[in-house]
């Protein structure tokens, strides 16, 4: 069996403004080392909600979260910053470059923060990663100078460029025409095929959930 | 903490809103370069006014008060002890104006490493005879070297030379004196003491120290020529001007002086007090100033900090995202302002050195102070350091709040509510 990277015990969280609503109530969830996962469900069913749980960047919730078979619930900011720049690579519905940096800076970024390569070196990975995805020519140009597909095929070199255990992505197709959005896809598939690569994927789209490995259906803060 | 990378990042966020970062630094540069202008030209003029007072008073003044006796003869008697005299219609004691063994205590003075130099004087009030005018005024008898030494004598001479002062019998008069007497330089004034003694002299300078009570009653002339018209033996001083290596200290020495020598003493402290109190005030309301122009600056930091902070939203959630933590955006911040203070800062001192280099150049031509020509600047690199100092205290605190408002901000709330 595949080591266990993400796991949720009993995982519930509530909103209490304007009033006290439960959105996840006791999820128990388990994602494999390899694993190509994607969570769908109705607007409001909590899948997005669930997922910035999963990413440690909310931590307002009852349960416990283990990434790695390590409990991270409870643990102080700055160590879950430290593990969501070592562990865990993200793919946004909104691309989410830094306008001040060029293509290959914004690569680099979180890389320059886990401080684990040199300069030097970071910026080979992150040329070989835009090569791979076929954004090489790229590099030097600014953010505001590509396109929407260009810009979430950035965004996932830069997911890669801490070999994370996992990658996660909310609605990463959300804002692409069809032909990026296969692209995108394509890209998660061949990550999976060739490196082993744990994904797990907040979508609306049921052409693109079809396609991976395992669905996790949401209904009403449940997984069903 | 990665410093370098955090650094780079405060760069690239200031490069991409460079013209509010150009505002903000240009109001420290603006208050840094008041502030040094101010302080020092302040402390120029604090500093002349001093050098005014310094120049014509000691540091430790030795000479014999006029007072009564402090024991009178029915102390002595033994069928009084113990009991409540009261002398009435008590006389000052002439004990004479000259100071007793003088040249010993001045050979003793000058051994002591606290002082810089000792110089002798007589004083004696006169009366300077114009025809049937007599106008009463003082004569210093001084050893001009000393006293060149220690006050600079020559600063307050507008035409003459002090060294003719050793000649027998020259003196160097007051402008207002001369002005009253229509004399000038060559011309012989007719001097007569309070005893009566009568003697010429020959002028051969004009003094002007800026103060008209002064220049309207004092002249200086040498030791000897002073003790022959006081018909006085030649150990005969009145004052010993003593000036010491730190000024500080002037009270303590005074009264050690007074009691070793059995004389009275007075301190440049007691006798400028007055004086001391308009330097400080002038130096308070100086940096009063500079430090007001500091905190508007300071404001001015915090808005712009905070808009950019808030036009930012994406970038800091993104940064989060990716694994910095709250007080990685919160020191991306404070740098940020900091680089905008310390460069601010830096050509605040810059453009402060220029004005004060531009106000020390001005003419400033008063007939009250002959040896000024220009404005009076102190450029003392003590100012430069309170300045940049004062720059990174406040933009660091102006950067503190908003920066903390960044490290706290909830990257799920921003990416969410796109």
């Amino acid at each position: 069996m595949a080591a266990l990277v993400l796991e949720t015990r009993q995982l519930t969280k509530s909103f209490y403004d304007p009033a006290p609503f439960e959105v996840l109530k006791k999820i128990d969830l388990q994602i494999q080392q390899g694993e190509f996962v994607s969570i769908v469900g109705k607007s409001g069913c909590g899948k997005s909600t669930l997922l910035y749980l999963l990413s440690t960047m909310d931590t307002d919730y009852q349960g416990e979260i283990y990434i790695d078979n390590e409990l991270v619930t409870g643990k102080s900011d700055a160590s879950l910053a430290l593990i969501r720049n070592a562990q865990i690579g993200f793919v946004f519905q909104f691309h989410y470059l830094l306008t001040e940096y060029n293509v290959v800076q914004n690569v680099m970024l979180p890389g320059m923060k886990l401080g684990k390569y040199t300069k030097d070196e970071i910026e080979f990975r992150a040329m070989e990663h835009l090569r791979t995805l076929g954004m090489h020519e790229q590099a030097l140009k600014m953010p505001n100078q590509l396109s929407g597909g260009q810009k979430q095929r950035v965004a996932i070199a830069r997911a890669l460029i801490n070999d994370p255990l996992i990658i996660m992505g909310d609605e990463p197709t959300g804002n692409l025409d069809k032909k990026n959005s296969d692209l995108v896809f394509a890209i998660f598939n061949e990550l999976v095929q060739e490196r082993q690569q744990t994904l797990l994927i907040v979508t609306h789209d049921p052409d693109f959930a079809a396609r991976t490995h395992r669905i996790v259906t949401m209904e009403d803060g449940r997984i069903v | 903490m990665n410093v370098k990378l955090l650094f780079n990042i405060a760069l690239h966020l200031l490069r991409a809103r460079f013209k509010q970062s150009l505002v903000a630094a240009v109001g420290v540069t603006f208050g840094i370069a008041m502030f040094i202008s101010l302080v020092s030209f302040m402390n120029g003029l604090n500093d002349l006014l001093d050098g005014l007072m310094l120049n014509r008073t000691p540091h430790v003044r030795l000479y014999n008060e006029i007072q009564p006796s402090k024991h009178q003869p029915v102390d002595f008697d033994p069928q009084y002890r113990n009991q409540t005299v009261i002398i009435n219609s008590v006389k000052p004691k002439d004990r004479g104006k000259s100071i007793y063994n003088g040249k010993a205590i001045i050979h003793d003075l000058k051994q002591d490493k606290r002082v810089v130099d000792v110089a002798p004087k007589i004083t004696a009030p006169v009366f300077f005879n114009s025809g049937t005018i007599e106008i009463s005024g003082v004569v210093y008898g001084v050893d001009v070297a000393a006293e060149e030494k220690l006050f600079r004598l020559s600063d307050y001479v507008i035409a003459g030379k002090v060294a003719d002062l050793n000649q027998s019998n020259s003196i160097i008069i007051g402008k207002g004196l001369a002005d009253k007497m229509l004399m000038k330089i060559g011309d012989v004034v007719k001097v007569t003491t309070a005893k009566g003694n009568l003697s010429t002299f020959k002028i051969v300078g004009i003094l002007q120290i800026g103060i008209a009570e002064l220049d309207n009653t004092m002249s200086y002339t040498s030791l000897s020529s002073a003790q022959k018209l006081l018909g006085a033996p030649t150990n005969y001083i009145t004052d010993i001007q003593v000036k010491l290596f730190d000024i500080q200290q002037a009270p303590a020495l005074t009264k050690e002086f007074s009691k070793k020598y059995e004389v009275d003493g007075m301190d440049y402290q007691t006798t400028n007090s007055q004086f001391e109190t308009g330097s400080t005030i002038r130096s308070i309301i100086s940096y009063a100033v500079g430090i007001v122009l500091l905190i508007v600056a300071g404001f001015g930091i915090y808005n712009i900090l905070n808009m950019m902070i808030f036009e930012k939203m994406d970038s800091i959630a993104i940064l989060k995202a990716t694994g910095f933590s709250g007080r990685d955006v919160q020191w991306i911040f404070i740098i940020l302002s900091m680089i905008i203070g310390f460069t601010g800062g830096i050509c605040g001192l810059l453009f402060g050195y220029i004005f004060t280099s531009i106000i020390d150049v001005i003419p400033f031509n008063t007939p009250a102070l002959p040896t000024i020509t220009t404005y009076p600047i102190s450029f003392r690199p003590l100012f430069y350091g309170i300045g940049i100092t004062f720059a990174l205290t406040t933009t660091f605190i102006a950067g503190w709040f908003p920066a903390r408002k960044a490290g706290k901000v909830d990257p799920v709330e921003i990416i969410r509510g796109k």
